[in-house]
């Protein structure tokens, strides 16, 4: 099984050292882990390092995957293209990536799951320039997916889409994660969403980890007063399920003023 | 147009043809061209006689002979290799850079070949120590790859957008050709008149030697491209995406714009400036056929040798007897053309 661990972990922006010490215990293939944390907490350069794409200190060890670094498969929050390219092709491009040119029966077989498991195989032959926001988030996830990913970095992936899809998306990659025994992590901002979907979640904030765990362990009303600098509720619905409600936040931290209705 | 969920293997199947059709025809029309700007000239000659001539040219009149082989066939195929490496390598910096306006000529590269070439025309200066045959070729891919590398470097800056790279392109424009203007101004007469060849651009100086060479550095580069097709075609997702995928950012541009230095210097030192062909050719291969790069690169080649090698034709049919430097007649005439393409397009893929 697939295993990843974090230890004393940094990353550099240029010379800056953005996230620094960040260390947890090792997670394991057929879990969802939940990046959460405020805004520049740290959570897409954290991905980048633990993909590789940025250096520093620490070390990110991975064990059990069967195609080492290549099963690491990192979805980046997706800027606007202007590339002449359908989804289809996309798709197609990040599944060929590193291999030959011929495009066997196989990969047009896998881009054709990939499309109708998100049900957008009616803008396949869309361009992407032509997608909306939502839409383009949904080819990015597909070219992820695409690529068969034994461990799943996810940057923000729902942050465009409606209800809907952000359920459809959420239950689409928690199956996934418990047939296939991926090990995915996700940023996400909505923490009713983590207490959901994830089964763990690392918390950050300035650069560095607040905390990791089961997410009914970690996610507590304090944690959410000195991390978020919100004033807020974690009660059980009529369904038996945890939900966060907010009643207010704080300016400058610290007191909790501002209290809504 | 929506599919259903089955048909979408089917569909991409169907634009898979469609692409490998049109790069047929592209192939076609640039057949046509290289036959018509074989048979046109001082001496008319039919397109049978051509095509005699070209197969067995024991078969023709010894003028017929001669005036195909020894004159029309060495400039019409430079015509075909010239637009072809040119448009290339346009096709590559646009998207390296991820910038629609990139082409050796509108960043300052055709203008610093030219004056490398200058150099070496003007005062014999050598920029590596070759022999004298090579030292245009070289001076100029130096230069070209001078300016490559600081429009590289510059791009990898934090903050700096495609506008700037652009701007960045104009001032190195007027730069070498304020150089050029300077070389000319110390140089002797007889060299100031086969520096302004270089700015006009021509093909009529062209040989099977020369042919040999730029056709050299074409085949040679095309492959190390083809081979990193996925990757390019990555590129035009954005960077992070493309990392995410595997592909080292850095270094394949890096690569990329030394092989796009020599497609543009060996052109710029046998054949003069010729611009536009980099930036419309793989405009017109983007509206035709996409930015998938395994049919982009060979659509965009085939688009710029088929819009140099008309613009040959009409350089000769414009004034009976006269030949048009060719570096004219590709703004003339493709500009216009090229606007009305942009405007008409419907599928805006920038």
């Amino acid at each position: 099984m697939v295993t990843l661990q974090l230890d004393g972990v940094g990353a550099f922006h240029g010379r800056h050292l953005t996230i620094s010490g960040i260390s947890t215990q090792a997670f394991a293939g057929g879990e969802v882990v939940a990046v959460i944390g405020p805004n520049a907490a740290g959570k897409s350069t954290l991905f980048k390092r633990m993909a590789g794409l940025l250096g520093g200190p620490g070390e990110v060890a991975v064990a059990g995957t069967q195609r080492g670094t290549s099963g690491i498969c990192y979805m980046p929050q997706d800027p606007p293209t202007s590339a002449a390219l359908t989804v289809y092709e996309s798709v197609l491009l990040a599944r060929k990536q590193n291999a030959s040119w011929v495009v066997h029966d196989t990969d047009l077989a896998a881009v054709d799951e990939v499309l109708a498991s998100l049900g957008i195989a009616d803008i396949a032959f869309r361009s992407l320039g032509e997608l909306s926001g939502g839409q383009r988030q949904l080819a990015s996830l597909a070219q992820t997916l695409a690529r068969d990913p034994e461990i799943l970095l996810m940057d923000e992936p729902t942050s465009a889409l409606d209800l809907h899809r952000q359920m459809q998306v959420l239950s689409l990659v928690r199956d996934l994660v418990r047939q296939r025994g991926i090990l995915a992590f996700i940023a996400l901002h909505d923490l009713n969403q983590v207490l959901r979907f994830a089964d763990k979640v690392l918390v950050l904030a300035g650069g560095r980890s607040r905390g990791s765990g089961p997410c009914k362990e970690v996610i507590t009303v304090d944690l959410l007063r000195q991390v978020y600098r919100v004033d807020a509720r974690i009660e059980c619905c009529s369904q038996g399920s945890s939900h966060v409600i907010i009643d207010g936040y704080s300016a400058a931290g610290g007191e909790i003023p501002h209290r809504a209705g | 147009m929506p599919l259903p969920d089955s048909s979408t293997r089917h569909g991409y199947r169907a634009v898979v043809r469609r692409k490998r059709l049109l790069l047929g025809l592209l192939a076609l029309a640039l057949l046509c061209s290289l036959l018509l700007d074989l048979a046109l000239g001082s001496v008319r000659l039919g397109p049978w006689e051509v095509v005699q001539a070209l197969l067995s040219p024991d078969s023709v009149p010894p003028q017929a002979r001669v005036v195909i082989w020894d004159i029309r066939l060495p400039v019409a195929l430079m015509a075909v290799v010239v637009g072809a490496a040119l448009s290339l390598a346009g096709a590559q910096m646009q998207t390296i850079l991820n910038n629609p306006l990139a082409s050796p000529f509108t960043l300052g590269i055709s203008a610093a070949a030219s004056f490398g070439a200058a150099l070496g025309l003007a005062f014999g200066l050598r920029l590596l120590p070759v022999a004298a045959e090579y030292m245009l070729p070289l001076n100029a891919f130096v230069m070209a790859m001078l300016t490559a590398l600081i429009i590289h470097a510059l791009s990898l800056k934090r903050g700096v957008t495609a506008e700037t790279i652009v701007l960045l392109g104009i001032a190195l424009v007027f730069t070498f050709n304020a150089l050029l203007a300077l070389v000319q101004y110390f140089a002797t007469e007889q060299a100031v008149a086969a520096v302004v060849f270089w700015t006009m651009g021509s093909l009529t100086k062209a040989t099977w030697g020369k042919l040999a060479i730029t056709t050299a550095v074409l085949v040679a580069t095309l492959p190390l491209f083809l081979r990193r097709a996925w990757a390019l075609t990555a590129l035009r997702l954005g960077d992070d995406k493309a990392a995410s995928f595997g592909v080292d950012v850095r270094r394949l541009r890096l690569h990329t714009l030394v092989l796009v230095s020599l497609l543009a210097a060996f052109p710029v030192a046998f054949v003069g400036t010729i611009g536009f062909i980099g930036l419309v050719g793989p405009h017109i291969a983007r509206m035709l056929i996409g930015e998938d790069q395994r049919f982009f690169l060979p659509a965009s080649m085939l688009a710029g040798a088929v819009i140099l090698s008309l613009s040959s034709v009409v350089s000769k049919i414009l004034i009976p007897g006269t030949i048009f430097p060719i570096g004219v007649v590709t703004s003339l005439i493709g500009i216009p053309f090229f606007i009305s393409l942009i405007l008409g397009s419907r599928r805006r893929a920038w």
